[in-house]
């Protein structure tokens, strides 16, 4: 990839060779095709079988099927779950002639927020916003079920709509750290533990995290996360064991119906965007690239996604800017600020000389 | 399918990929729902009126394959006059006698044959669950009958078809199953037009289908269903039985199971086989076509293996050893016996009935009045500790200083910690390497039943007593390697292949099996997985260097073929339906079968081949007869023998309906196994009062994240945190009538037990209209107890035994219950709750349940 604009810390650029990797192999990553996911979860435990992951509690959260709530030290991929009463696709609706009432996605979803689960993480799962998980759950484009305030204190079904709910779809994602080319993390670590490798992923060097937490709120996407039991950062290292050995990260490897795809990022990038092609052939015109794009305000995600609504339905942002973004433009205000102060005390001195 | 069998449904996933159109039928919207192009929510209990339904739309709009069906099928078969269909008897067949609640089959035969087949009392079948014994083969029938290759004979089995699905309209399936008639058309249509010369469709289920008190009779609809379209025998079409996990096809194949031996050879009945001839007869049907008339080389070669030099012509090769049948030895009565008092030990082997079997409260009140039991399981599930902590003990019902029974708890080595194989859903045998030691105490299955009869032979070897011959005369003698003294499971598998006595070469294929005693044959339809001394089911080709059958991946019986009845892939003459749809056909240059699968059809008999009169067995099988294990050779649509509760399928409603069976007088299946026991109070159905107590009804399955009765994912701590808590989903509508909040707890009564949940209020779930009544249905998970890390209820409590009759399998997918709001009581109260509906549904320990609820059919006279 050519650099076309910007800089180490912003903008499109192949981060291996930045990072001062000569004859670095292809960056390599995940395509995440969330429109063949099943929702077996059988990424989660193969992730944390391999990494030897700790648990991170026995909490039903009532968020659907999913009860890992998020993306944790202790949970390095997470498979969300969104009921939402919307059509899928050129399909027939699922509920068409059966005595229903008004949907109920929307209310479950927004008690579900109030869940939480003892991850042993910090910040861990943090407690959701009961709107914005109903808003989730009513989907996130115009013509969707509207989800109008807060769920009452009435039985669910109970809301006086007229209309039966008809259409339905059950969207499922696994969620990944999506090892940014301009990696918020990684460029505030204050240790040298985050490195990039040569693959172009970015890695927690546990034996060197002194735990200072900077990395967490520099992650644009929430993903990296504490435990609490030793303090130190942990996330997904894209099984850089395995691919350094010429394997298949062990999500990709136990996926079975190929939704999480590992390999070459150039090549990722046009098998996603001939599905995407193919989808809407097909009639499925919600169907769109997450991460792909290089110009984006993480310079794109080694890990993207083929989402079937808006990024805020999964939980993800729909714009994410690495917040070193404006390092450099800081630096040179910081500069001139300082020259100006040191200017105006050479100007007092002068004046007063003179 | 994505629910239970995520692995396998990438398959479905790559069909989709390449056009195919996925419909998916179930009570509760699943993650294969998600993924599918059309969901159909449907009322459980009722895929007879479903699929029939697809029966009458094929039928009257003479959508069927019709080449196909007159060649291949018993399409143009007459039957006889004296049988009269369930339309005509209010929901029976001819030949049901009131008493025994059993039927004479005789009327049900073939024109001319009144005599000669059917079983005249159905009785003893169900009791030995007879059914089984026709996995791998049809059953007896004469070779030739009467045909009208016009079909429009009135007794012909394409009217009689027509005829008794007639009333399966559109409308009918949205009264029974609450599905409405676009969408059942929508299905109809997708089918019919998706099957033919050019294409093919595939049915699939998983064995909770089966789970019905109909159960046999939903896959025959099934069957009637692809055999119309020509969806059998041929590249992607099928039936596909999604086995419960791995190894149960193999576990059928050489059984786990009361009735059968390996190789689907009946167990042997005390009355109806004294001697050896008369078992052999009863197997091979003299006179009949097919493979099944060398039934004595495969009789002869079992008890040679299990006897070795002791088993001699001379001696009927030791079949006075075996044990005899002398009723119904299921697992549902067994326990039942257990409460009373009449069996002392029990073994318990990586199975867990405490959770994973119908009526949990029985199985741990029979567990709890033992002698002793042995679980060899991997880690101390719910069945092995029910003496302290099963809610029984929480009631006071057993109490754990005075609980007599002695168990005794082995750890088992895991499916990776020892080596053999497992027979898949496909009949596909996979050679598994041990890849570490098991820890421990930890042994493998071979190792304890090798070694425990080893040690039992070492205690009566001095014995003189004749019971103790067939122990010791036992051919024990497999090479043990390892510290351990671990027994060669490739010998076993040598065994199972079977092989020439006086040399020991492995044989290669079945037709090499004798009855002279010069072979052993541990397993005759597997012969050939040991074929010239190599295990092929160790072989692992990458489907990439290989064609797409991959026949060199595993192995599959018979004689590594991957699609049966596969002459069906060709026309008559020989020749491929279609290029697109090309398997097996004639090479008339060479003079035999060939195509991309081993064919299953004599290799080089032509498609012209016409037997002599007078001919039997494998002679006697035509050129154009695909079905080569039927007696008549031909797929059946209609079954004069064998299915014991009816030639077609009938919709009955279920044990326990909220509803009157719309279609007929009779109500549930007149045939179903019951027991009358006082633990086993069945809730009542209509035309029985007070079913109203007792108004929603239930259904259970698995989730992804969890593996069947919970003992090997609630201990696992990966799994067990994914699904971390039992939970009941509802639909909103039910939640708003009943006051049920999300995440809030619920209790569930039956006529059993009360067991809570958590709740999950979906839009997953969907009330039905049927009949102009909402019905509601409410799913819970079967996976929880009071064991491992993650701990619940165990809903299998609230489901009481009624059975199948042709295999005995029970009826645990559907029930009914009431649902509250808020935990269940404990202690005695929760005995009070459940004796409190019990009264109110008038659930006496004297009620007998009705069973029969017609007065059609009294006499065998017409209505």
């Amino acid at each position: 990839m050519t650099m076309l604009e910007g800089n180490s810390l912003y903008g499109p650029l192949d981060p291996a060779p930045d990072a001062g990797w000569t004859g670095a192999p292809p960056r390599m990553g995940f395509f995440t095709d969330t429109s063949v996911c099943i929702g077996c979860k059988a990424c989660e435990v193969a992730c944390k079988e391999w990494n030897d992951v700790p648990a991170s509690g026995f909490d039903l959260l009532g968020m659907s099927y999913d009860n890992t709530g998020a993306l944790t030290a202790n949970s390095w991929r997470h498979v969300a779950f969104i009921e939402q009463p919307r059509p899928a696709g050129r399909r027939t609706p699922p509920f068409a002639g059966n005595p229903t009432e008004a949907a109920v996605s929307a209310a479950s979803a927004a008690v579900a927020a109030g869940t939480r689960n003892d991850t042993g993480t910090d910040p861990g799962v943090p407690p959701g916003s009961s709107e914005v998980a109903a808003r989730m759950a009513a989907g996130g484009e115009a013509g969707g079920t509207q989800f109008l305030g807060m769920p009452g204190a009435r039985p669910p079904g109970r809301t006086g709509s007229a209309e039966g709910r008809t259409d339905f779809r059950w969207l499922m994602m696994s969620d990944v750290c999506k090892h940014c080319t301009h990696a918020g993390c990684l460029d505030v670590c204050p240790t040298g533990a985050l490195f990039r490798t040569e693959f172009g992923t970015v890695v927690v060097q546990e034996d060197i995290c002194n735990g200072c937490g900077y990395c967490v709120s520099a992650c644009p996407y929430g993903v990296i996360d504490r435990r609490k039991e030793d303090g130190r950062a942990w996330k997904c290292t894209l099984c850089y064991d395995r691919i350094g050995a010429g394997k298949t990260p062990a999500c990709a490897q136990a996926c079975p119906t190929e939704s999480i795809q590992y390999g070459p990022l150039d090549e990722l990038r046009e098998r996603a965007a001939a599905r995407v092609a193919t989808l809407h052939e097909r009639g499925v015109p919600e169907a769109r690239l997450y991460g792909h794009d290089p110009t984006d305000g993480v310079g794109g995600d080694g890990a993207f996604f083929l989402l079937l609504d808006e990024p805020e339905v999964y939980g993800l942002p729909p714009d994410p800017v690495v917040p070193t973004r404006d390092l450099p433009r800081m630096w040179k205000r910081a500069g001139l600020a300082a020259l100006a102060m040191a200017a105006a005390a050479v100007a007092a001195f002068v004046g007063r000389s003179s | 399918m994505a629910e239970a069998h995520p692995v396998g449904f990438q398959w479905v996933m790559e069909a989709k990929k390449r056009g195919a159109k996925v419909f998916h039928v179930d009570p509760r919207f699943t993650r294969t729902s998600a993924l599918a192009d059309t969901y159909l929510p449907i009322r459980a209990g009722t895929d007879i009126a479903l699929l029939g339904g697809v029966v009458r739309y094929i039928l009257e709009n003479e959508l069927d394959f019709r080449e196909y069906v007159l060649a291949y099928t018993n399409a143009a078969t007459v039957v006889s006059e004296d049988f009269v269909d369930s339309e005509d008897l209010d929901g029976l067949f001819s030949g049901f006698n009131r008493e025994t609640r059993a039927y004479d089959q005789t009327s049900w035969q073939y024109a001319g044959q009144e005599r000669d087949g059917g079983i005249e009392d159905t009785g003893r079948e169900r009791d030995s669950a007879a059914g089984l014994r026709h996995e791998s083969h049809g059953m007896p029938v004469a070779a030739v009958a009467e045909r009208d290759e016009t079909l429009r004979h009135p007794r012909c089995v394409y009217q009689i078809l027509k005829r008794h699905f007639a009333r399966y309209t559109p409308e009918m399936v949205e009264r029974v199953c609450g599905i409405p008639q676009e969408k059942f058309l929508e299905l109809a249509r997708a089918w019919t037009e998706n099957s033919g010369r050019e294409r093919t469709g595939a049915l699939v289920y998983s064995v909770g289908w089966t789970q019905h008190s109909v159960g046999v009779q939903y896959i025959r609809t099934g069957a009637i269903i692809q055999l119309l379209l020509g969806n059998m025998g041929r590249p992607g079409g099928g039936i596909l039985a999604l086995r419960g996990h791995a190894s149960i096809q193999g576990s059928t194949d050489i059984p786990t199971l009361f009735n059968l031996l390996p190789g689907y050879l009946p167990m042997p009945h005390h009355a109806s086989h004294p001697t050896f001839q008369q078992w052999v007869d009863s197997i091979r049907h003299p006179g009949q076509k097919g493979y099944w008339a060398n039934a004595r080389a495969y009789a002869a070669s079992l008890l040679k293996a299990y006897w070795g030099d002791a088993a001699t012509p001379e001696n009927d090769f030791c079949y006075g050893y075996l044990p005899r049948m002398t009723g119904d030895h299921g697992t549902y009565q067994q326990v039942l016996n257990m409460i009373d008092g009449k069996v002392k030990g029990y073994f318990l082997l990586g199975q867990n009935p405490a959770v994973g079997s119908a009526h949990g409260k029985a199985q741990r009140l029979g567990m709890a009045n033992l002698d002793w039991m042995v679980v060899r399981d991997l880690f101390m599930i719910d069945s092995a500790t029910f003496w302290r902590n099963s809610p029984e003990v929480e009631t006071g019902e057993i109490v754990p200083e005075e609980c007599r029974t002695e168990v005794f708890f082995l750890p088992a080595a895991s499916h990776v910690e020892k080596e053999g194989t497992f027979t898949q859903t496909q009949r596909l045998l996979q050679w598994r390497e041990k890849a570490v030691e098991p820890p421990g105490d930890a042994r493998s299955e071979l190792w304890f039943f090798y070694h425990l009869g080893r040690r039992l032979r070492e205690k009566l070897a001095g014995s003189d007593k004749p019971r103790d011959r067939a122990l010791l005369d036992l051919a024990w003698d497999y090479p043990t390697h390892g510290p351990y003294a671990e027994p060669s499971a490739d010998a076993v598998l040598r065994e199972i292949n079977g092989y020439e006595v006086a040399t020991g070469r492995p044989l290669s294929t079945f037709t090499e099996a004798r009855d002279d005693g010069s072979t052993a044959v541990g397993c005759w339809i597997y012969t050939g997985v040991y074929k010239d001394g190599v295990n092929q089911a160790a072989r692992r080709k990458p489907r990439h260097e290989q064609d797409w059958v991959a026949a060199e991946w595993g192995w599959a019986w018979p004689a590594n073929r991957r699609t049966l009845y596969n002459r069906a892939s060709a026309d008559p003459e020989g020749r491929p339906w279609s290029e697109r749809k090309k398997y097996v056909w004639w090479d008339a240059d060479k003079g035999e079968w060939t195509g991309y699968d081993v064919p299953d059809f004599e290799k080089s008999k032509p498609p012209s081949y016409r037997p002599p009169p007078g001919a039997a067995g494998v002679e006697a099988i035509a050129g154009d007869d695909a079905f080569i294990m039927q007696g008549d050779g031909k797929g059946w649509l209609y079954a004069p023998t064998g299915v014991l509760d009816g030639p077609l399928p009938t919709h009955y409603e279920p044990p326990e309906s909220p509803m009157r069976n719309p279609m007929y007088g009779q109500q549930g299946n007149p045939m179903r196994k019951i027991y009358h026991h006082p633990v086993n109070r069945i809730n009542p159905s209509p035309p029985e009062p007070h079913s109203q107590v007792y108004p929603y009804v239930f259904t259970v399955s698995r989730l992804t994240e969890h593996h069947t009765a919970g003992g090997m994912s609630r201990f696992v701590r990966p799994l067990a945190e994914l699904q971390p808590e039992m939970f009941v989903e509802v639909s909103p509508e039910l939640a708003a009538e009943v006051g049920l909040a999300h995440l809030g707890w619920a209790h569930l009564v039956s006529g059993r037990a009360v067991i809570e949940a958590k709740v999950l209020v979906t839009d997953r779930l969907t009330p039905l209209r049927v009949e102009g009544r909402v019905i509601h249905q409410v799913w819970l998970p079967y996976h929880f107890g009071p064991q491992g890390m993650v701990t619940g209820d165990s809903v299998n409590d609230l489901i009481g035994i009624t059975l199948d009759p042709n295999v005995l399998i029970q009826e645990s997918k559907v029930g009914t219950c009431d649902i509250r709001p808020g935990r269940r009581p404990t202690g005695p109260a929760l005995l009070d709750l459940v004796a409190e509906y019990q009264r109110r549904a008038g659930l006496t320990v004297e009620r007998d349940v009705p069973i029969v609820t017609t007065d059609a059919g009294t006499d065998g006279e017409r209505e």
